[in-house]
């Protein structure tokens, strides 16, 4: 194990987190091609956002710039964003529509389905120069990934290994993207943030109930979400994806008064705003869910906040930088108001959200702090030790616990008190 | 032709507008606004893809008032220093009394350690309105080029 880089995982149960993970390009190059190229899927983009044959758009995933696209006949196709040639990339637009891909450099032209078509000046000139007999264009194409959709989400793989997308999603993420792709969406736009910190340290974020009702003090100060409130932290089999719920309005005073006793300006019972308007939550389910951050493994998250109904993709940049690209959507049968007020209710997240701006701050004043810390360790105790399961409060961390689990599996990092002493050696 | 006294007043209702945020004196910040005011930050990826979504948007001036009541009261954000640097203002026309204004801006933001980084730099489009003599905006659009937000986006634009 001598290329495995010196990081020690002291805790069976996942309870203690290397901050050396955060920090050392070792990891971060074998993340690369464990995680994000392993037997993982990657949330790549909405169907709707390729609503016509020939529509394409570039996205990532972790580091690498990947091309995805709908053929002529409405299959969707997901390549690495590289020429075969000489390694430029292929596709510079954001999105766009076009019968075939020709790369700047040298005019070498890919089909939709990334098979090589054409290259310029095939035999050269009078018999000098031009390819090589054997060069055969049907063997060109370029690196495809293995692209699966469901319910409009489309993910894809770059591993043979992986098992089939609903088996790896789990019924538990099953429902939620039903339920919250339960009729057609209209995209609304995108935003992005740069943050200073690990993408892991954002995947933390999102499966930290805890912070939610803490860090975030507009969600407390106005009841969208309190630890007090009707919720928990759902996990699937293997704990590697995580559901955090509520129900605003499930909370009572004194509970609510009682436990953020001792906190800094969080709960502010008597503080209220001009316009309360973009608060009012619009019931759209059956049920009185009204958060649901749904975070698959490794690359997304999706958000319903009242009415406010995103995507979030993780994308990686070194150790110490990512970029989280948001894409909000409403309905199809949305009429204007609706519209306006899912509009409205952007201003809570985002990088400029009410509600989330924190997190960007959160994420980066980590970073900033462990990095001379390699060898020691995040605590993650809060909900309990031990087993990781579904959690039945909002006051827990267990899903972070559940996120390593999966994590030092697919980086073959050994796990408790044998596997430090081995590292250590 | 614009008189050069409006010239004037818009000009200054700019200059005022940038160095109040500087200043950090939000809350008088806040009068350079009718009530009924539009102030909005887009992204300019999603104005050329013709999406509706804003990076931050109030539709009245309560809301602007909230906005600003948020940042004192309930966020954490980034220590900063902010500094606008106002392009050449351009006044593009008329309509019925109100003035359609256009500016370059950058911002640039400092941190606790005197490092100044640029924050956004974008095409300030504003209708500004004259009550009593004295110039508001009706609307603020920030179009921002720099729609990959450094960090966050607390203080306005």
């Amino acid at each position: 194990m001598h290329n495995q880089p010196p990081l020690s995982w002291p805790a069976e149960d996942l309870s203690r987190v290397p901050f050396a993970a955060y920090c050392d390009p070792a990891v971060y190059e074998q993340e690369q091609e464990r995680i994000f190229r392993g037997p993982t899927w990657n949330y790549l983009a909405l169907e709707a956002e390729l609503p016509n044959a020939g529509d394409f758009l570039t996205t990532k995933v972790g580091d690498t710039p990947v091309l995805v696209n709908r053929d002529s006949d409405g299959a969707l196709h997901a390549f690495v964003n590289r020429c075969m040639h000489r390694g430029m990339l292929l596709c510079r637009e954001r999105h766009g529509n076009s019968p075939n891909f020709i790369c700047p450099y040298h005019q070498w032209t890919y089909d939709q389905k990334g098979q090589l078509r054409a290259v310029p000046f095939p035999r050269g000139v009078n018999g000098h120069g031009g390819l090589p007999e054997d060069f055969d264009r049907k063997n060109i194409k370029l690196h495809a990934l293995k692209v699966e959709s469901f319910k409009g989400v489309i993910f894809a793989t770059f591993s043979d290994d992986a098992e089939p997308l609903i088996d790896y999603l789990g019924p538990e993420v099953v429902y939620e993207i039903e339920r919250l792709f339960h009729k057609p969406i209209r995209i609304l736009g995108h935003q992005r943030q740069r943050i200073f910190g690990n993408w892991k340290l954002y995947n933390d974020n999102v499966r930290d109930p805890n912070h939610g009702g803490l860090l975030h003090m507009f969600h407390a100060t106005f009841g969208l979400y309190r630890l007090s409130q009707k919720g928990g932290a759902k996990l699937d089999a293997r704990g590697r994806h995580n559901i955090t719920w509520n129900s605003l309005g499930t909370d009572d005073e004194k509970t609510t008064s009682e436990g953020y006793e001792g906190t800094k300006k969080v709960y502010k019972p008597k503080f209220s705003l001009n316009d309360m308007s973009m608060l009012q939550n619009r019931t759209e389910h059956p049920d009185d869910v009204t958060l649901v951050i749904l975070s698959v493994f490794p690359n997304v998250v999706f958000q319903q906040i009242t009415n406010s109904l995103c995507t979030r993709q993780i994308r990686s940049i070194g150790t110490d930088k990512m970029e989280l690209y948001w894409t909000y959507f409403g309905y199809q049968d949305d009429d204007e108001e609706m519209i306006r007020h899912r509009l409205d209710q952007a201003n809570l997240v985002g990088p400029g959200g009410l509600i989330s701006m924190e997190d960007g701050e959160a994420v980066e004043l980590v970073q900033v702090a462990i990095e001379r810390e390699k060898d020691k360790h995040a605590m993650v105790e809060i909900g309990g030790k031990g087993e990781i399961k579904t959690q039945q409060s909002l006051v827990t961390e267990v899903p972070i616990r559940g996120f390593y689990s999966y994590y030092c599996e697919l980086m073959g990092f050994p796990v408790g008190p044998d596997g430090a002493e081995a590292a250590a050696e | 032709m614009i008189k050069a006294a409006v010239r004037d007043a818009i000009n200054d209702l700019l200059a005022d507008y940038c160095h109040f945020i500087d200043d950090d004196r939000l809350e008088e910040w806040l009068d350079f606004f009718t009530e009924d005011c539009v102030y909005k930050i887009l992204s300019r990826e999603n104005e050329e893809s013709g999406l509706p979504l804003e990076l931050l948007s109030c539709r009245n001036k309560n809301m602007l008032r909230d906005r600003i009541l948020s940042l004192r009261e309930a966020n954490i954000y980034n220590i900063h220093f902010d500094k606008h640097l106002l392009g050449a203002v351009r006044i593009l026309g008329e309509e019925g009394g109100d003035y359609r204004v256009q500016a370059n801006y950058s911002v640039y933001q400092s941190n606790q350690e005197g490092v100044s980084e640029l924050f956004s730099v974008g095409t300030y489009r504003d209708l500004i309105t004259f009550a009593d003599g004295k110039p508001l905006f009706k609307e603020k659009i920030a179009v921002a080029d720099t729609f990959g937000i450094p960090r966050l986006l607390s203080t306005p634009i």
